[in-house]
């Protein structure tokens, strides 16, 4: 068992890292077209939206799918993300403007669509140093208010891609309607959640909370107790 | 004869012509002229086979095709593509031989010629100029090509002509994004002001790096205005009108905050979304810093007068 979840770990994490092993040899095998330097940031800037939005999806999919343990990975994939971001602004910095600093103030004060990448940054910087054990432990009960600023990230990073783009609609597009997708997901969670905590108020008569979760299209069978419907509540809303 | 622009771009900084994966034609044309040892220039070569070879355009047509196998390319030619690399794939299926340029509008003799008529009342030469697109990229480009002005001159502009509108090839059949409308309306229309139009900078070009014209960077006629964001410099052109009013130009009328009418390369006046103030210089190696954008792409002291009581600013 444990074995086996070693092997997991290590096939995810290598698996996260082919991206930037195949940048790497079109770097080396010069394959990066006419303007490599862009290519390579956009490239980067790409799959770090992809993580990021990998990291988002991680909870609505542990919540339908009913796999648990999957959050074990989130954290993985928010710090895979916060990688090649890292690497996008670094490329940005040096390759694209060989660290002429006065070149990039300019260019970042007048390009309005780089301050929300900034944003982002600061956000995704700020959750990778905060999310170590000992981080989380000392931030206690601020912890995942802080770790809720992925959410406004995320909306920057759309920005910042949609905002740059020139010709090409459609991939943009598909990451769109997918974020929709992933932040609508919480948004109806927390709708619900309104909702039953209303009902929960007035009374805790046992009729009522046998017929709760039949309309709110909870799958569990037998009548939960009004602890496991809190903690439903938690897992639900605190922990994306 | 290398026409000479006042600023001269070092021989170092011209882009690499594999980029435009053309690095063996003029090697062949330079190696020509050495051998002919008539004249240094690779351009009396061009200029010989242009002028006297009026067959060139058959034997061209396979020069072309061998461009087609080339991927790595880099043109914005949003009739076929919005992207940069396949552009060069699918503007093989343009055909552009035979071509005819209409010449009409506030003219006293409008036209409409052959191009291979046209080409052979004119000597053409080789400019070497850089090309400032709008989204902070740069190259330099050999072209060949002639000033439109001898073309209007033959035309002769009335007075009341104030513009020029140039229209490109509709073609619907192997366009898709005109087939499909997308993005830009189409036919794809650009403009120029009389006196920009007459500027001995501005040229039509019917050929790069000693050789016809690719398909993907304008094939068979495109205009260069090298002061001015690459956008202005339409390709393909199938018309040529003198107009008195400023035309309604594609992208102007698709976003008039983003692209004016001007459109002159200014690092002063960034893009609503992002800084015209660097650019990036194809070829240049990785950690090389951008270069500066120059106002009107370095060409002022001799365009400059053109603006002389504009505000930049506001005529963006
Ligand atoms: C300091 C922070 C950042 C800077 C300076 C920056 C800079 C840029 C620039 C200049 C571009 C335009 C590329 C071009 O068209 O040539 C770009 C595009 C992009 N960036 Fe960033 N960025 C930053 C942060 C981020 C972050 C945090 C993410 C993702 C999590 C990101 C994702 C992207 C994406 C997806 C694109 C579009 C690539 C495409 O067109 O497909 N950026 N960025």
């Amino acid at each position: 068992m444990f074995f086996r979840s070693i092997n997991r770990w290590l096939i995810i994490t290598l698996a996260c890292f082919l991206p930037l092993i195949a940048i790497s040899i079109d770097i080396a095998t010069d394959n990066l077209g006419a303007d490599p330097i862009q290519a390579l940031h956009i490239r980067l800037g790409d799959w770090s939206l992809r993580f990021l939005w990998l990291t988002l999806a991680i909870t609505p999919l542990q919540t339908l799918s009913k796999w648990r343990g999957m959050t074990a990975y989130r954290q993985m994939l928010g710090l895979i993300a916060f990688f090649y971001a890292t690497l996008h602004v670094l490329v940005y910095l040096s390759v694209d403007h060989g660290l002429d600093w006065h070149l990039i103030a300019i260019d970042i004060f007048e390009s309005p669509y780089i301050w929300l990448g900034v944003l982002a940054y600061i956000i995704i910087f700020s959750l990778a140093i905060t999310s170590p054990k000992f981080a989380k432990k000392s931030l206690g009960k601020n912890w995942k208010k802080v770790h809720r600023l992925i959410y406004l990230a995320a909306i920057a990073v759309i920005i910042h891609y949609y905002w740059q783009l020139k010709g090409n609609m459609a991939e943009p597009l598909f990451y769109l309607i997918l974020l929709a997708l992933l932040l609508g997901f919480r948004i109806a969670v927390w709708v619900k959640n309104r909702q039953f905590n209303k009902m929960m108020i007035p009374s805790t008569r046992k009729i009522r909370v046998t017929t709760v979760p039949k309309s709110l299209d909870i799958k569990q069978s037998g009548v939960p107790s009004k602890s496991s419907l809190n903690e439903l509540i938690i897992e639900e809303v605190d922990e994306s | 004869m290398i026409i000479k622009t006042h600023k001269d771009i070092p021989a170092s900084e011209i882009t690499d012509p594999l980029v435009f994966k053309q690095r063996r034609q003029i090697i062949k044309v330079m190696m020509g002229s050495l051998v002919a040892g008539v004249s240094s220039s690779a351009l009396a070569e061009t200029k010989t086979e242009w002028n006297h070879a009026p067959k060139a355009n058959t034997t061209a047509a396979p020069l072309i095709t061998t461009s087609s196998e080339i991927v790595n390319n880099h043109t914005n030619y949003y009739e076929f593509t919005f992207n940069k690399t396949d552009a060069t794939q699918l503007a093989q299926s343009l055909p552009t031989d035979p071509w005819s340029v209409e010449i009409s509008g506030e003219v006293e003799k409008p036209a409409v010629y052959h191009l291979e008529d046209m080409l052979s009342q004119q000597s053409l030469q080789e400019y070497i100029y850089r090309f400032r697109c709008v989204e902070a990229w740069s190259m330099v480009v050999p072209w060949i090509g002639f000033p439109l002005a001898n073309l209007l001159k033959m035309a002769k502009p009335l007075s009341s002509a104030q513009f020029v509108q140039f229209t490109s090839i509709y073609d619907p059949k192997t366009m898709p994004n005109q087939r499909d409308n997308a993005m830009l309306e189409w036919p794809y229309v650009e403009g120029l002001r009389i006196d920009e139009a007459m500027h001995p900078l501005t040229i039509l070009a019917t050929g790069m790096y000693g050789e016809s014209m690719p398909k993907q960077n304008g094939a068979p006629l495109r205009l260069v205005v090298p002061w001015k964001y690459g956008f202005k410099s339409i390709k393909a052109i199938a018309k040529i009108e003198l107009v008195k009013r400023p035309p309604t130009t594609t992208w102007n009328k698709f976003a008039p905050n983003d692209y004016g009418f001007y459109s002159n390369v200014n690092p002063e006046v960034p893009h609503p979304r992002w800084s015209q103030n660097s650019e990036r210089q194809l070829g240049s190696g990785f950690f090389t810093p951008r270069r500066k954008t120059e106002l009107f792409n370095g060409y002022g002291s001799q365009v400059a007068s053109l603006y002389s009581d504009m505000d930049l600013r506001h005529f963006f």
